[in-house]
């Protein structure tokens, strides 16, 4: 074991470049001041029309040039912008990355508007719709449409802006894709594959049918007339999770090559785990057992028992399954420790950026060890009994963090969490 | 031999030719024939159909086949073939510790739900509030769980509890590439001892050929040989339903547990190459040769004239077999197919008749079958698929 590799003779991952994005702002400054002092970045909906919709709130990232652009150019756009300042941060050459890129993105479709468009192309057309818009594309082929149906395009962007070494991975895990990313370029690393990577969560999808679809699903709280009040993790009254975009980029890279070359370490990724689960499509298995095996394993990952964690930054949701599980699988693995250490949710402010979110909570959580403060969950007015942890309740507060865990659970029985440590070792 | 490497232990092959090894195992040896095509249901498109399949010889819960579309059944049964295959179904550790990756694009959207509200939004001046209207009232809730991406994943840990881990990877051919490329360096390095690896398409649905054909993508006419579909009308892709799974070991796990070995995967060389910008064919040149020495060329070219004239011209001297003139493209999972086949092929021990009139004959048995993918826009993918 040198002082470069980990107790199972791995090399180091470190960070040397973070950025954000969210409703809350541009950048990891403007983020961090709202989040620390607890402020809300949901709003009402402004960009679709909202009539006969349950639910007409989100954290939607309404200041960007492509917010009104459709999901794959708001995706890229929020990716680059990111990735921009991770880079910038770790002092590399903006255009010359050279390592490999690892995107948690969503998926893509082809948006209504450009249907109607198509079907409507010829008023001669005839046929069913589907049709139409078959004979449309035929009749005159559509490279912007195309591109945007095309799950490889944000990626390959991204790849030509930043000088990406080799085949970009686009990928998604639901709502641990963020966390997925990151754990994919520590692998990555760790195989001495590349001394460097890039990892991003973006999410940019906040259409209108992507929230029917999670309305339909009863996911989404429906606590509309007071927004900033609507995601309340852990608290009895919640009702489910309010839809975001926004993205998160780490800049990771081995010790070694950060120390040679004189980069600040912002943080390490000391350990990762999953476990899938496969009880429901949607439900986590009532035990836990998935999401106890996943946090299990990334803290053996990382070579830490439970009583080093020193804050756990909360998949949160606000969804009442989801807290009431993650918090049945934080004792389960805690034990009495549990009420000791601070478990605060970054989605009661920021509320769920699906694709985005391991990946913007990573960057958070390492915030908030070198910031030595915690962020709170909002929204905290009536506890749920049945959840008796530290929330970090409103307000947040100063604290020594030397280690973090970061959960992440999804639909499909996506489960990730990443351990991440102040120093190495 | 290494006991760290990657091989193939399972496989699980569904297309137009049927399912299962021994179909397309005979295809391989069978020589030219007429392709399977259905060239009226979405006319002036052709596709290779899905065979027949029961599929509750997989996916045995009526309740677990209602959640999913044809996609995500394609690849949960084939995934259930592949563990069939591997002698892994229903080994509850096992599976339980088994790593999963997935290559995937969207699933099919409800047409019917679609279809109507085109039809009623096109006389309307507010087709935002129709549209939430109509959605909230017509898209059944499941149907998002049956399209989603990284469900095809979760209905396999559902129904055969691979849950190890549970990775999906999106980007075209790429997605299928990068599957293979990452299981087989984790298996190489030792962070994984045995992953359930592969993908699937449904090319049955309209909105599928859409996503092709907002690019120009789509070939139209008679059939064509995939090597010379210059000059015909269209953009010279025909897709095909059907996927591909594979189990992949490390020698050492599979040696312990005394699995039969289908064939043994080199490291995958993968790249993107700026094709606008300098030197395509050469760099396709460099990563041949970086894969290895083949007997033989299994090549997974998706029928887009340049692309394929470029494969061919840049692999001249080596015998070429398209996977696409057997069964049409696959998208994401042309890349696991196209290794699926060869490894059937270096298994076989028998020599791999051309799948088409222009294709050479070969002189005998295929010890090494190089596979490839260029992708029809972006990314491209080799691996040598070698004898165990």
């Amino acid at each position: 074991m040198s002082k470069f590799t980990d107790k199972s003779g791995r090399p180091i991952v470190a960070v040397t470049g973070i950025g954000v994005v969210t409703s809350l702002g541009l950048g990891k400054e403007d983020n961090w001041k709202a989040l620390s002092s607890g402020q809300s970045g949901i709003r009402a909906i402004t960009r679709f029309p909202t009539a006969h919709l349950r639910t007409r709130i989100s954290g939607m990232v309404d200041f960007l040039a492509s917010s009104d652009q459709g999901p794959t150019p708001l995706t890229r756009e929020l990716a680059e912008l990111s990735a921009r300042e991770a880079i910038g941060q770790a002092g590399i050459a903006e255009s010359d990355f050279g390592g490999p890129l690892f995107l948690a993105a969503p998926p893509v479709e082809t948006e209504w508007k450009a249907r109607f468009e198509l079907a409507y192309a010829a008023s001669s057309a005839t046929g069913s719709p589907y049709q139409r818009m078959l004979a449309a594309a035929r009749a005159r082929s559509r490279p912007d449409l195309f591109a945007k149906a095309m799950f490889a395009t944000v990626a390959d962007g991204l790849a030509d802006r930043f000088g990406i070494r080799g085949l970009p991975i686009t990928l998604s895990t639901a709502c641990a894709s963020g966390a997925t990313a990151i754990q994919m370029g520590t692998e990555a690393i760790r195989r001495g594959e590349a001394d460097r990577a890039l990892a991003i969560g973006a999410d940019g999808s906040a259409t209108a049918e992507a929230l029917i679809r999670f309305s339909l699903l009863s996911a989404l709280s429906t606590q509309n007339d007071n927004p900033q009040k609507a995601s309340k993790p852990f608290s009895k009254d919640r009702d489910g999770f309010v839809l975001a975009e926004g993205s998160g980029a780490l800049v990771l890279e081995s010790l070694e090559s950060a120390t040679a070359r004189g980069a600040e370490v912002l943080g390490i990724i000391a350990g990762c785990g999953e476990k899938a689960d496969d009880f429901h499509r949607t439900r986590s298995k009532p035990d836990a057992s998935p999401a106890i095996a996943t946090v299990s394993a990334a803290l053996a990952d990382a070579g830490l028992s439970a009583t080093q964690i020193g804050y756990v930054n909360a998949h949160g949701t606000s969804t009442p399954e989801n807290d009431k599980m993650e918090h049945l699988a934080l004792s389960s693995v805690f034990g009495d420790a549990l009420k000791s250490i601070p478990v605060s949710s970054n989605k009661s402010m920021i509320g769920h950026t699906l694709s985005a979110a391991g990946a913007i909570e990573a960057a958070i959580s390492l915030l908030t060890m070198r910031e030595g403060f915690v962020p709170p969950t909002i929204n905290y007015d009536i506890p749920d009994p049945a959840i008796d942890i530290d929330v970090v309740p409103n307000a947040g507060r100063s604290a020594d963090v030397a280690t973090v865990l970061s959960n992440s659970f999804g639909f499909g029985g996506q489960n990730a969490c990443l351990v991440m440590a102040r120093e190495p070792n | 031999m290494n006991k760290h490497d990657a091989v193939i232990t399972g496989i699980g092959i569904v297309s137009c030719l049927g399912v299962g090894n021994d179909v397309h195992r005979a295809a391989l040896a069978a020589g030219p024939r007429q392709p399977v095509i259905d060239s009226t249901r979405f006319a002036p498109y052709t596709v290779h159909p899905l065979p027949e399949i029961d599929w509750n010889e997989q996916i045995p819960k009526r309740g677990d086949q209602r959640q999913m579309e044809t996609w995500q059944r394609i690849g949960t049964y084939t995934a259930g073939l592949a563990l069939d295959d591997a002698g892994i179904k229903g080994d509850e550790a096992l599976c339980a510790s088994m790593d999963m990756i997935v290559a995937a694009g969207g699933g099919e959207r409800d047409e019917a739900a679609d279809s109507l509200i085109i039809e009623a939004a096109e006389a309307s001046n507010d087709r935002e509030t129709l549209l939430n209207e109509k959605l909230g009232t017509e898209l059944r809730p499941t149907l998002f769980l049956a399209q989603l991406s990284n469900l095809l994943a979760g209905n396999i840990s559902i129904v055969h509890k691979v849950t190890g881990s549970s990775r999906t990877f999106m980007g075209e051919e790429g997605a299928g590439i990068s599957a293979i490329e990452t299981a087989v360096a984790r298996i190489r390095t030792g962070q994984s001892t045995h992953a359930l690896v592969g993908g699937a398409y449904n090319a049955e649905h309209p909105d599928m050929l859409l996503a092709f054909e907002l690019g120009g993508f789509l070939h139209r006419g008679a059939w064509r040989d995939v090597w010379s579909r210059d000059g015909a009308e269209g953009g010279g892709i025909i897709t095909g339903s059907g996927g591909a799974f594979l189990v992949i070991e490390s020698r050492e796990h599979a040696s312990a547990r005394g699995a039969p070995i289908h064939a043994v995967l080199g490291p995958v060389q993968s790249g993107r190459a700026r094709r606008a910008q300098g030197d395509f064919p050469a760099s396709l040149a460099t990563m041949a040769e970086a894969a290895g020495d083949a007997d033989l060329v299994m090549s997974a070219t998706s029928g887009v004239p340049d692309i394929a004239r470029m494969e061919a011209g840049t692999l001249s001297g080596k015998v070429l077999r398209g996977t696409s003139n057997l069964t049409g493209t696959m998208k994401e999972a042309q890349f696991p197919f196209a290794i699926a086949l060869a490894a059937l092929a270096v298994n076989g021990g028998k020599a791999v008749a051309p799948f088409s009139e222009s294709e050479a004959k070969s002189s005998g048995p295929v010890e090494k079958a190089l596979v490839t993918t260029i992708g029809m826009i972006g990314g491209e993918g080799m691996v040598l698929v070698g004898k165990a």
